[in-house]
């Protein structure tokens, strides 16, 4: 059985750190660090030595040149102080097997590096993007999700419906081509969509649909189904107090589930 | 070389931003635009042609999936282009974020990097028949403020012959300055001494100016300054020094006034040496002590947040601010650094603190105003987006959810909105060993300044609105808040924080280094500060400005010198700069130099401690009301009607259009959201967090605010106030007895003189209100850990005076033992009980009813705090005892409106029955007895205190009652299993409406 170590990754402006790494321990890591983007470039954590890596929400550089713009730019050519760029670290914790879960904000930094959502397992190469929600708002609200159960995403495995938060102004996918679109849909990549709350099915109703995404998507993930980019915020429903109805008795699984389904995944290796 | 970079969105994509101002075009100025397309200019200096090509082969500054980037300009088919652009020396946190980007992108070394700016513009390209005048207008009076941006305008024609707009820099420049002037006080007769203080702004009363003349006047004061090489008389930067520390602001001279207070109701007169020491601090050491082994006050009215026990190992910060006069002129600006300016109290409160939450309270004019606005002031509606905008900005990008606020209305707020905003903090309650609540610089630390640069910005905090504005000068008046450039700072510091880095921290807030430096000296007894090494944004500020400058996103360290490498290279390591600027010493002076040349030399017991006590006199008389018999009579047909009305109104309406945008459940501790119920759209009556995220102890922050009182009394303003403050918390499962206030007095000038001849008597509602907080305060139990006061809220201009109604802010932060054990509004199930806690009198001075009928009301309402706290107390119980399904508190609109709002939270019907509401004489009320003594009308809509609504299933009943024996409450309804709402009084139908009906009226008004 695997030994989980998970790094959560801040700085620059993500500040969902505290709790996504509560969402790390809860769910049977092993060992949960949370460290600044600085701490890579200083060379003082090593990627490598860790399987499980959270990009948690918030807002990096404040949003500017679009959500996670210039992090992502900075991933790809920042340098480590021997000189190693950070991006083919990020590479080697990939191919070594480990686990890649971002949220929100973390979302919107994987589509930009490119590592989501890889159709024909072209990495590093931005194939989609998340842009402006359809009510050119931010928003905080409460939606229900859809598991696609075919997709190949070891966070999903098992469930089939979620009720969690988003909070975020930009979360419709927009692909660089139809092309693209096609093939994201037809590999399976698509791993949560925005669903009626009745009915369970996608949809492209607001507010039900809170950003206009086109299919719904809410969530994609790779060909390999280790990496998962999801809008709305697992770790913000840690705890049966979370759920904007528990006063009223009303509950579902908590969004923390989705972090451990990655962690148990890990530990069957 | 500057180069021009234009983003606009891929052809045949929406444009969802561009369709949003087409949208406010319509809605705000009425005009009919037919579309409008945004393209974001980044004009670029410092970079070859080669590099530039390489920003957009390499999307440094667009996403290449959703956008197309050119060095030309970006055509289409469009009537008007407007372009919009910062003026020099504003803060552009965008081009801040692509200057670095394009450094990282491009490889750049430090030199380079350096020399390279960003300045950013949009371009709204216009679809349209507008005239030249209506284009100036969007323009104007939507897209730009021009105190801080200036725009630019081309029609169709001039595209067509000249496209695209000029590359422009919005660069200051200038050289660096080492003048240093003295000023002559010794020189000045009485006028002249006046006329400095004014034409330098330093708002120093002739009294305080003689103090300081005197002073230099002191020979042995004059041979010390000879050694030092200073001038026997002060330097500007003394004076300045001297100003800010004994400012207003600083030094709350009103609320430490000795007041010669004549009561002319009651015949008595009495002198009130400090209202500060005797009622605010008073109540709090009273309640102190009353509390014995349960006060859980640790740090109170010290620091820059007052500090509370949360945990056994864990303590808990809060400060609220305001930042009125920066909103009235600059919305967004003013109230993003607003949110973003309080988080650094608790950020600067004993070690350090983590933020928790943000709350905020604004108080705006109706955004429907009409008519002519007066000179210089902002519609409210702009004013009211603006602020909204500026916290969404300020509160979400620094990941800090903001779980509690509400928006007060009225037409006196034209002349001053009122902008509060509070943040919580957390701390370990020990750090490496050490009280984390306490702090102190040591002889010999580092004076580290870290963050933000020094610009011109916010030079004279609030007094600046006689400066104006113009192209090349930089913006001194308005600030923009950077939550990014904070947010590193903060990360920083945290962990500076835990690895024992620095002995004691403080922000930098009003009066800049010269107040942060200044205060943090008092615990050694003097300090040694070089401002040549202070970073600058641009060069050709003055020693005293670089002194006194108010740039954010700044705080003041105080590091060991053994500590001071490792500080100095995590900071550089995270990319946060930080600057050794001096050193605290034990020499009994604040000693500034600019490189060798001596600044200034103050006497640090004179600078902290020499500013005279004001005298002032209040004169308090009861305001004559023409009661015009409160024309309460409603046919019970119209009854319905009226009830629709009441839930539209401003003070009353759902505010989810605001709330909605504003992150509430960042960092996962969410328990009680600002929206509740079925739909999550019902109101909630305080935020519930559960800050430690494997625990289940919890914080309830809450807030309670009357001006609609103070025309009446400003005692009874400041006791609904707090009554309010505490009830709201104690809706939602807050524990009474474990409660701390924060009190934000806004008033409008009480210092009697020309321009204010009534000064007299907004003085004595200053102490009439702070005589209530002392009496509402101890019998409550629930001392003020922190506070604030703003004191000159008025409005001069266009021959119009406009002053804000008294205003108190009253927060409550709490601890709530087990955030299982709380509760919501919105009602639950079919078949639950009903209740009214507390007795209804007829009270409708101030009241929303009195506002929609027209009428002016009798009397504001009266607070008997004793029965209050029982029924608090018991409450309390219940919803502990888990007897308790809904419970939410009666304020605006009184019992009507919160049934209705139970109803709409919960989408239900239910049934109310007004023959059972319990009914009390009252001290205030002249009327007897009985539930046929009041008219239905007055009933459904007084505004009693002290009043809650609550539900409980029917099996409870009898161990719900028994909680309350003996006090005010009676079973008036019950929840159905419809979706009507029916109110009755001795069986007549009055209310019978559909929940749906009743929703669509409560959300209609604010539905943007």
């Amino acid at each position: 059985m695997a030994h989980v170590k998970t790094l959560v990754i801040t700085g620059y402006g993500t500040n969902c750190e505290v709790e996504s790494a509560h969402a790390a321990n809860v769910s049977g890591s092993d060992a949960t660090d949370v460290v600044y983007f600085s701490d890579l470039t200083a060379g003082r954590v090593k990627l490598v030595e860790y399987n499980f890596l959270i990009f948690p929400g918030g807002f990096l550089d404040g949003d500017d040149l679009g959500a996670a713009q210039a992090a992502a730019l900075r991933w790809r050519y920042a340098k480590n102080r021997d000189g190693e760029p950070l991006v083919d670290r990020l590479k080697l914790f990939f191919e070594q097997g480990g686990i890649i879960l971002g949220i929100c904000n973390g979302f919107q930094l994987l589509v930009k590096l490119g590592l989501l959502p890889a159709v024909g397992e072209a990495y590093f190469e931005r194939q989609v993007s998340l842009a402006n929600n359809a009510s050119a708002r931010f928003e905080d609200r409460w939606v229900h999700l859809t598991v696609n159960p075919k997709s190949p995403c070891v966070f999903t495995r098992g469930l089939d419906r979620l009720y969690l938060p988003v909070r975020h102004g930009e979360g419709r996918i927009v692909a660089r081509d139809q092309a693209t679109f096609d093939a994201m849909v037809a590999a399976d990549l698509v791993a949560l969509q925005y669903a009626d709350a009745e009915t369970g099915e996608p949809t492209m109703e607001y507010p039900a649909n809170p950003n206009g995404s086109p299919l719904a998507i809410a969530g994609l993930t790779d060909p390999s189904g280790r990496i998962l980019g999801l809008m709305p915020h697992p770790e913000a429903y840690n705890h049966p107090t979370n759920h904007p109805g528990w006063t009223r008795g009303e509950t579902s699984r908590l969004g923390v589930e989705l972090v451990r389904n990655g962690i148990d995944w890990l530990k069957a290796q | 070389m500057l180069t021009r970079v234009e983003v606009a969105v891929r052809p045949g994509m929406p444009d969802v931003m561009g369709d949003k101002v087409a949208a406010a075009i319509r809605r705000s100025l009425g005009l009919e635009v037919e579309s409008v397309r945004t393209v974001k200019v980044y004009t670029v200096s410092g970079l070859t042609a080669e590099e530039t090509a390489l920003v957009i082969e390499r999307g440094a500054l667009h996403d290449p999936v959703l956008h197309e980037a050119s060095l030309a300009p970006v055509g289409g088919d469009f009537d008007w282009a407007l372009e919009v652009g910062f003026r020099p020396g504003v803060t552009d946190n965008e081009g801040r974020t692509a200057r670095e980007t394009l450094a990282v992108v491009l490889g750049l070394d430090r030199e380079r990097a350096r020399a390279l700016a960003v300045y950013t513009a949009t371009q709204y390209q216009v679809r349209g028949g507008l005239s030249e005048a209506q284009a100036a207008s969007i323009c104007r009076d939507l897209l730009a403020n021009e105190l801080i941006q200036r725009f630019e305008i081309k029609s169709r024609a001039q595209w067509a012959e000249s496209p695209g707009f000029e590359a422009r820099a919005a660069k200051v420049s200038g050289a660096a300055i080492d003048e240093v002037a003295r000023v002559d006080l010794a020189a000045m007769n009485d006028e002249e001494l006046a006329a400095f203080s004014r034409a330098n702004t330093l708002a120093l009363s002739l009294e305080e100016l003689h103090r300081i003349r005197d002073h230099y006047a002191d020979a042995a004061v004059r041979t010390a300054r000879e050694a030092s090489g200073l001038p026997p008389m002060p330097t500007d930067a003394e004076l300045e020094c001297l100003a800010q520390t004994w400012s207003e602001h600083c030094k709350h001279k009103i609320f430490n006034a000795r007041i010669d207070y004549e009561d002319r109701e009651a015949g008595t007169g009495e002198v009130v040496d400090s209202i500060f020491a005797s009622y605010i601090h008073g109540s709090t050491a009273a309640i102190r002590k009353a509390k014995g082994a349960d006060d859980f006050c640790l740090s109170v009215f010290k620091d820059n947040a007052g500090v509370i026990r949360f945990t056994e190992d864990t303590s808990v910060c809060i400060k609220v601010e305001t930042h009125n006069s920066p909103s009235a002129l600059d919305p967004y600006g003013g109230a993003l650094t607003g949110i973003v300016g309080v988080n650094r109290d608790p950020m600067g409160t004993g070690l350090g603190a983590n933020m928790v939450c943000n709350t905020d309270v604004f108080c705006f004019a109706s955004p429907f105003h009409q008519g002519e606005l007066p000179p210089r002031l902002l519609h409210p509606r702009r004013v009211l987006e603006g602020v909204r905008e500026g916290v969404e900005h300020g509160g979400n990008k620094s990941g800090i959810p903001t779980v509690n606020g509400s928006i007060v209305f009225e037409e006196r707020y034209l002349g001053k909105p009122l902008v509060f905003c509070g943040t919580v903090g957390m701390m370990p309650a020990t750090i490496n060993g050490k009280k984390s609540h306490e702090k102190a610089a040591k002889v010999g630390d580092a004076i580290v300044m870290t963050g933000g640069r020094i610009g011109k910005d916010g030079i004279h905090g609030a007094t600046f609105s006689s400066e104006e504005l113009h192209e090349g000068s930089p913006a001194t008046a308005v600030q923009i808040g950077d939550p990014i450039t904070q947010r590193k700072m903060y990360d920083c510091i945290i962990r500076a924080r835990d690895l024992g880095l620095y002995s004691a921290i403080t922000d930098n807030g009003a009066g800049g280094l010269s107040s942060s430096v200044g205060e943090m000296a008092e615990d050694t007894g003097g300090a040694r500060l070089d401002l040549a090494k202070a970073p600058l944004k641009y060069d050709g500020l003055r020693p005293w400005e670089i002194l006194l400058s108010e740039a954010q996103e700044r705080m003041t360290l105080a590091v060991p010198q053994d500590r001071l490498p490792e500080f100095l290279a995590l900071a550089e390591e995270m990319g946060v700069e930080a600057s050794v600027l001096g050193e605290y010493t034990d020499s009994g002076f604040l000693e500034v130099f600019y490189g060798d040349k001596p600044v200034a030399r103050l006497d640090m017991e004179f600078l902290h401690n020499g500013v005279p006590q004001m005298r002032l006199e209040a004169v308090w008389e009861r305001p004559e009301f023409a009661a015009d018999g409160e024309a309460t009579a409603v046919a019970d047909a119209e009854q319905g009607g009226l009830l629709e009305r009441m839930l539209g109104r401003l003070n009353i309406c759902s505010k989810e259009y605001v709330v909605r945008q504003y992150d509430h459940e960042v960092k996962g501790g969410s328990a009680i959201k600002p929206l509740v119920g079925v739909k999550r759209d019902g109101p909630s009556d305080a935020g519930v967090i559960r800050p430690l995220l494997a625990r289940d102890e919890a914080l309830v922050v809450s807030h309670g605010i009357c001006p609609k009182f103070s025309d009446y009394d400003t005692y009874l303003m400041m006791a609904n106030a707090i009554d309010e403050a505490v009830r709201n918390a104690v809706a939602v499962g807050g524990d009474p007895d474990r409660m701390a206030g924060v009190d934000n007095f806004c008033w409008c000038d009480p210092v009697a003189s020309e321009k204010t001849p009534d000064g007299r008597y907004k003085l004595a509602q200053l102490v009439r209100a702070n005589r209530a907080l002392y009496d509402y305060c101890t019998a409550y139990g629930v001392p003020c850990i922190s506070g604030k006061d703003s004191m000159k809220n008025d409005y001069t201009g266009g021959g119009v005076k406009i002053s804000i109604p008294p205003t108190v802010l009253f927060s409550v932060l709490g601890v709530i033992q087990d955030v299982n054990r709380t509760a919501t509004s919105d009602f639950k199930r079919p078949g639950d009980l009903i209740y009214l806690l507390g007795a209804t009198r007829r009270e409708l001075g101030g009241s929303e009813l009195a506002h929609e009928l027209g009428f002016v009301g009798t009397s504001a309402p009266a607070v008997d705090a004793a029965a209050a706290m029982a029924r608090y107390r018991a409450l309390h119980r219940a919803i502990g005892a888990g007897l308790v399904t809904a419970c939410h508190d009666l304020s605006d609109g009184g019992l009507g409106v919160a049934f209705a709002e139970m109803a709409i939270g919960g989408r239900a019907g239910a049934l109310l029955d007004l023959s059972a509401v319990p009914l009390d004489s009252g001290p205030m009320n002249s009327g007897p007895m009985g539930s046929d003594s009041m008219d239905t009308t007055a009933l459904l809509y007084s505004e009693s205190a002290s009043r809650l609504l609550v539900t409980v299933a029917p099996k409870d009943r009898a161990a719900f009652e028994a909680l309350f024996a003996g006090q005010s409450l009676a079973c008036c309804g019950e929840v159905l299993a419809t979706d009507r709402v029916r109110i009755e009084r001795t069986g007549a139908t009055l209310v019978d409406a559909a929940v749906a009906d009743l929703t669509r009226a409560w959300q209609a008004t604010l539905d943007w």
